[in-house]
């Protein structure tokens, strides 16, 4: 039923004919193909959609295209004019407020709504008015400086030839992402595509068989086919690493957790929109589930995979002499247990993408973190070489780990291969909840010992870890964990070790950090109940044990070079103290129910693969039309690898970045950057992008007969090579027909574990160390960050502004696992009922960069994604307990469960006394 | 399947005359309707009421104040509405983000029926009725009795709620609304509260307190109100609320709370409910 809708869109009168009870936002972006509106969860709770409705912001999400009807809409592409950014865009750019720029439509549209209204807005306008729109990526303060600042945006830093390194650089790809031209996973198709929409499981497990499909299929015109596991080319399974792959691409008749896919309907948009999922003919058997780590451990249970009777993956361990002795002989002991919760990673931008078969070849042009997995594990799927597969990434509107699993892109590139028809799928958020990785649950018991003088002598840690029906990434989080589990100090005798679990829970995977979130809310609690049985100030207690250089870790790895621990911790000294001190002054004359505690949180994370080969290839080519293109496999999910990569290689290349154009991702066009997890890509491809740049300045030098000091540039047409006085022009037609091309290949150097865990993981460790404020309402059991101090050290910032990003981010991301962030499988499906930290949950946060230089790394860098949010959340949980006195064991400490431990303390104190 | 019937009509007759004929789905604001149907087809008759301007303006009509069909949270914010609207007003700042107070209604926060609802206790607090109409005529309803469970009113499908009515206190009203949620902003209720005091004389001459997402509908504390009539508004108010006051309520366990901690926190902010009124005078 379409009608014409007749409206002024950014100014034009326009009319579209479609149905008017859609949402404006698909009209937008599917009919009128302006895709800068995003759509995030179709439901009101994330604001990506904003547009302003005659004047006022609204969700493009919740009207109905039909009212819009002679009305105004301004959309982001009405913003910039003339081709020329508008003031709060480039606000937006300079203050580095958007990172993936998947919210930045919508904060844009808020933010333009608010200063129509109030030309200088206070912060806390700024926060109402931009506080229905949520951001997973920033942390939001760079966003609330942007709008405050936007009459007065600071210039754009360009700096000169060698001096990129180290500069705070606007991001390379900004602009399109405040402009809305950037294009997410579900912002392209191709004009004749199909849809693909998979048909998920309600039940947590079950048995299921089809009824007739094909007559099913034959009552829905539109509906060309329905995939199910029988129409997988190749091999119905999948997963991380080469042996053990466990995941079906369609359930073969089981399924194993609530949101597994069963089959795909395909067809025209309009046909598989009108079905219901409960119509489908399938016939479920619903068998009992095992929820949970003590359901899934318990005795007599069927287990979910027939090659692992007792439901436990993998195992991981770590045993560096006599822990228990340690223990016995210490002056101090402190034991405890925690719980973690699933957790979501909330990317705004659900899974999206589509596929295409161009003759022999498959095409997928997707959101992901990892384009050459994702070629070889379809290349498996659909019984084609690895050749025969391109991957396409789009710009990714979030990831954390979430888009390092395969999502859609085996069904779109099935239904593409057998149809020879382009086929698009865009996940909906209650989709993308029930059916991609979470972050491990965790239950751990811990046992940490120190002698009279404060020093550690042993530490005992056993994790489980919950991780759902399918492998993905447990086996990475069972081996990383162990190495960490002590925490970043010096312990002569550890036993660390871990399990992950199978469960019908939703399969968990990959998420900043892999586990060492977890762990370290386990020993940062342990270590400042030692400090407080020894009567040593936390901080202090840190101190005396943190690793540093020449240290011995507990793999037996000894630290070269690069462990800025103490420094993290003497740089938040002052403020501990300080802090500390006007925390306990408030709580002496408090009246009322508030109480203010400041703890800390310290990390190490170690970067890269675990023990694994993870190697980059760069390309930097010189063409003869004179441009200088750095081929980069590394895909930019937000944080900022396009612009670090350029910034490396041009300093080592001896040209200004502004002389370098990028191909990013595509497999056709550039070679194995490896994936864009574990932290790695600054230090990893960002050596490849040095080697690259070093490798391609050589050979021009060569060229010209030049010494290593020599300046290169690139002037019409001719480059121009000079050496002291004398300069040498070469014609780049004289180039050889390929013109020239450095590669740079980086892997880092680390050698395998043996059954003790002992060895060399990691070929560096990034190190930090924050502070968290807190005040907590006693009657309510509330918390409110008042201030995250972060001190990391990153070994060199490549970029500082996008390494405060990061920390931001992370530091959001951190205080969302401690306080709020809980996901549960069947009923936190949305982003109303599974919350994330909001513009006015995350506070003032002070960053500290400490620079250790890593050797190793690209001009002494190391890497900041995964660092920044450990050790917040134990942080916060510190600064409850001083403030407050009750130890909370169990994240989220949401108000009831802080509440609840605030009467037990009570209670105990009232029975000593 | 089915295809689905989408009206926009420009009149109230129109609008009736339509539900008259079939059961339709109201869309007002949109902000529940479309969460609802993530994922589904939208193959419901639907009634959009966006067009029926003279549902638009809030309005005092002898001794009450209208609140129509289509007002919004922002217009409840705007208006310049009485202080006696205060409470309402910080429940309207706490409806979802500034997008959807642009967009949801307060009579469609009602007719949607959410234990959680915003707009509930200030509005139980305010004694408000509505009124709904049909081609058979208009009907009166307190709001106490529109709503009748969770996610259940009294609203007959031939029937469209045109407006929300506020009787004008009697004496001086004083009005608040505390909110409490595990996050700052776009957070459903762990426990609301919205409370009303009349003033005469320095006494209070009427109280009138709910309290939402601690049972199917938000409640009313008739023992509470009966007693704090004739004390003097002071913050000593606090004192009386006890455990006992909170009979009416049934909370549960949920993805947001436990039951407990409900029950215990519903007093904590009862008691700041009532020292907060004190402190508005």
């Amino acid at each position: 039923m379409s009608t014409p809708i007749p409206f002024t869109l950014n100014g034009w009168a326009v009319t579209v004919t479609a149905n008017p009870a859609r949402s404006l936002a698909e009209i937008l972006r599917e009919e009128l193909r302006l895709t800068g509106t995003k759509i995030g969860c179709s439901a009101g709770d994330c604001g990506a959609c904003t547009v302003r409705l005659d004047g006022r912001q609204v969700c493009a999400c919740l009207v109905p295209a039909g009212r819009v009807a002679g009305r105004q809409v301004v959309t982001v592409e009405g913003l910039a004019q003339n081709g020329r950014l508008s003031a709060l865009q480039e606000s937006f750019l300079v203050h580095g407020a958007a990172q993936c720029g998947i919210c930045t439509p919508g904060m844009l549209m808020a933010a333009d709504d608010l200063l129509a209204r109030t030309k200088s807005p206070t912060e806390a306008q700024v926060l109402d008015a931009l506080g229905g729109v949520l951001c997973r990526c920033t942390g939001y303060r760079k966003i609330v400086d942007a709008v405050l600042a936007f009459s007065k945006p600071a210039a754009a830093v360009t700096p000169a030839a060698g001096q990129a390194v180290g500069a705070r650089l606007v991001k390379v790809d900004g602009a399109a992402k405040v402009t809305g031209a950037e294009e997410f996973g579900a912002d392209d198709w191709p004009a004749d595509c199909l849809v693909l929409r998979a048909v998920r499981s309600p039940h947590h497990r079950a048995r299921f068989t089809f009824g007739d499909l094909e007559a099913f299929r034959k009552k829905h015109p539109g509906l060309v086919r329905i995939l199910t596991w029988k129409d997988i080319p190749g091999q119905n399974l999948y997963g991380i690493y080469p042996t053990g792959k466990d995941q079906p691409a369609l359930a073969e008749g089981v399924v194993r957790h609530r949101g597994e896919a069963v089959c795909a309907l395909v067809g025209d948009a309009a046909t598989i929109a009108s079905i219901r999922d409960e119509d489908v003919p399938i016939v479920w058997d619903k068998r009992p589930p095992m929820s949970g780590l003590d359901a899934a451990l318990a005795s007599n249970v069927e287990p979910l995979h027939a090659d692992k009777p007792d439901n436990v993956l993998v195992r991981g361990r770590v045993v560096a002499r006599d822990a228990a002795a340690g223990i016995r002989g210490a002056a101090a002991v402190a034991r405890g247990n925690f719980e973690t919760a699933f957790v979501e990673h909330a990317y705004i931008e659900p899974e999206a993408g589509y596929a295409r078969r161009v003759s022999d070849r498959i095409e997928i042009v997707a959101c992901t973190q990892t384009p050459y997995m994702d070629r070889d594990e379809l290349a498996l799927i659909l019984g084609l070489k690895p050749e025969q597969v391109r991957i396409v990434p789009t710009a990714v509107g979030g990831g954390f780990g979430g888009k390092l699993d395969l999502s859609l892109q085996p069904l779109i590139a099935t239904a593409a291969w057998l149809l020879n028809r382009p086929v698009r799928c865009v996940y909906t958020r209650p989709e993308s909840m029930a059916s991609t990785p979470k972050r491990h649950p965790a239950r751990i018991s811990a046992t940490f010992a120190c002698d009279a003088r404060g020093k550690l002598t042993a530490v005992e840690f056993h994790g489980d870890f919950n991780t759902g029906a399918y492998a993905s990434w447990g086996p990475t989080v069972a081996n990383r964990v162990p190495v960490h589990a002590m925490g970043p100090y010096e312990v002569p005798a550890v036993k660390c070790t871990s399990r992950a679990i199978y469960t019908t829970d939703t399969p968990a995977g990959a998420f900043r950090g892999f586990g060492v979130p977890q762990a370290a809310i386990a020993h940062e609690a342990l270590m400042d109940e030692l400090a407080l049985q020894l009567g040593i100030d936390e901080l202090e207690f840190r101190a005396i044990n943190v690793l540093k250089k020449g240290s011995m870790t507990a793999t037996g790895q000894k630290l070269e070079a690069s462990a800025g621990l103490g420094a993290c911790v003497e740089a938040l000294r002052p403020r501990w103290n300080e802090l500390r001190e006007a925390a306990e002054r408030f709580n002496r004359a408090a009246q009322g129910p508030m109480r203010r505690g400041v703890g800390i949180g310290c990390m190490w994370y170690g970067i890269g693969n675990t023990s694994l080969s993870n190697p980059s290839t760069m390309k930097v080519g010189l063409g003869r039309d004179g441009a200088l293109t750095l081929y980069s496999g590394a895909v930019d999910i937000g944080q900022g690898s396009n612009t670090v990569m350029l910034q490396i290689c041009a300093d080592a290349l001896g040209v200004p970045v502004s002389a370098l154009r990028l191909v990013a991702g595509d497999t056709d066009l550039t070679a194995d950057a490896g994936k864009t997890s574990a932290s790695r890509q600054t230090f990893v491809s960002g050596n490849a992008a040095r080697l690259a740049g070093e490798d391609l300045r050589r050979q021009i030098l060569r060229l010209a007969n030049v010494g290593e000091s020599a300046a290169i540039e690139l002037a019409e047409g001719r480059l121009v090579v000079r050496e002291g006085s004398a300069t040498r022009t070469i014609d780049l037609e004289s180039l050889p027909a390929g013109g020239l091309m450095g590669t740079g290949r980086y892997d880092p150097p680390t050698t395998p574990l043996d059954g003790d865990g002992q060895g060399v993981p990691y070929a560096t460790y990034a190190f930090a160390a924050q502070l968290a404020e807190v005040e907590v309402d006693i009657e309510l059991g509330t918390t409110k960050v008042r201030r995250i101090v972060a001190a990391h050290d990153v070994g060199r910032a490549i970029n500082p502004a996008q390494v405060e990003g990061q920390i931001h981010g992370g530091v959001a991301q951190g205080l969302g696992l401690a306080l709020m962030e809980e996901y549960i499988p069947g009923r936190t499906e949305n982003l109303h009922d599974y919350l994330i930290p909001t513009f006015g949950d995350v506070p003032e946060i002070e960053t500290i960069l400490v620079e250790d230089r890593e050797p190793l790394g690209p001009y002494g860098a190391k890497g900041i994604g995964e660092p920044a949010l450990v050790p917040t959340a134990p942080a916060i949980l510190g600064a409850i307990r001083h403030a407050t006195g009750a130890r909370i064991r169990r994240v989220p400490a949401t108000p009831d469960r802080v509440r609840a431990a605030i009467v037990a303390q009570g209670r105990k104190k009232a029975a000593a006394e | 399947m089915g295809v689905a019937g989408y009206q926009r009509p420009a009149r109230l007759d129109e609008a009736l005359a339509a539900l008259a004929t079939a059961p339709r789905v109201v869309v007002a604001g949109g902000t529940d309707f479309y969460p609802a149907r993530v994922g589904r087809p939208l193959d419901d008759d639907i009634l959009d009421i966006s067009g029926l301007t003279e549902l638009r303006r809030l309005s005092e009509e002898g001794a009450y104040w209208r609140v129509p069909a289509l007002a919004t949270w922002t217009d409840i914010i705007e208006a310049g509405l009485p202080r006696y609207f205060r409470g309402l007003q910080l429940a309207a700042r706490e409806v979802g983000g500034v997008q959807i107070q642009n967009a949801a209604t307060v009579c469609g926060n009602l007719c949607n029926a959410s234990p959680a609802a915003d707009g509930v206790p200030s509005l139980l607090a305010l004694d408000a009725e509505v009124e709904l109409a049909s081609t058979a005529g208009t009907r009166r309803l307190t709001l106490g009795e529109f709503i009748t469970g969770n996610r259940k009113t009294a609203r007959r499908p031939d029937e469209l709620m045109t407006a929300v009515l506020v009787p004008k206190p009697r004496h001086e009203g004083h009005a608040t609304f505390l909110k409490l949620g595990a996050r700052k902003y776009l957070v459903i209720s762990i426990v609301m509260i919205g409370a009303v005091v009349e003033v005469d004389g320095g006494r209070i001459a009427a109280a009138r307190i709910a309290i939402g997402a601690c049972s199917a509908v938000a409640q009313r504390l008739p023992l509470l109100e009966r007693e704090l009539v004739g004390r003097t508004l002071d913050s000593r108010l606090a004192e009386i609320a006890v455990a006992r006051h909170l009979a009416p309520l049934k909370p549960i366990d949920d993805v947001r709370s436990t039951a407990d901690y409900r029950s215990d926190s519903a007093l904590t902010l009862l008691r700041r409910a009532l020292v907060d009124l004190a402190g508005a005078t």
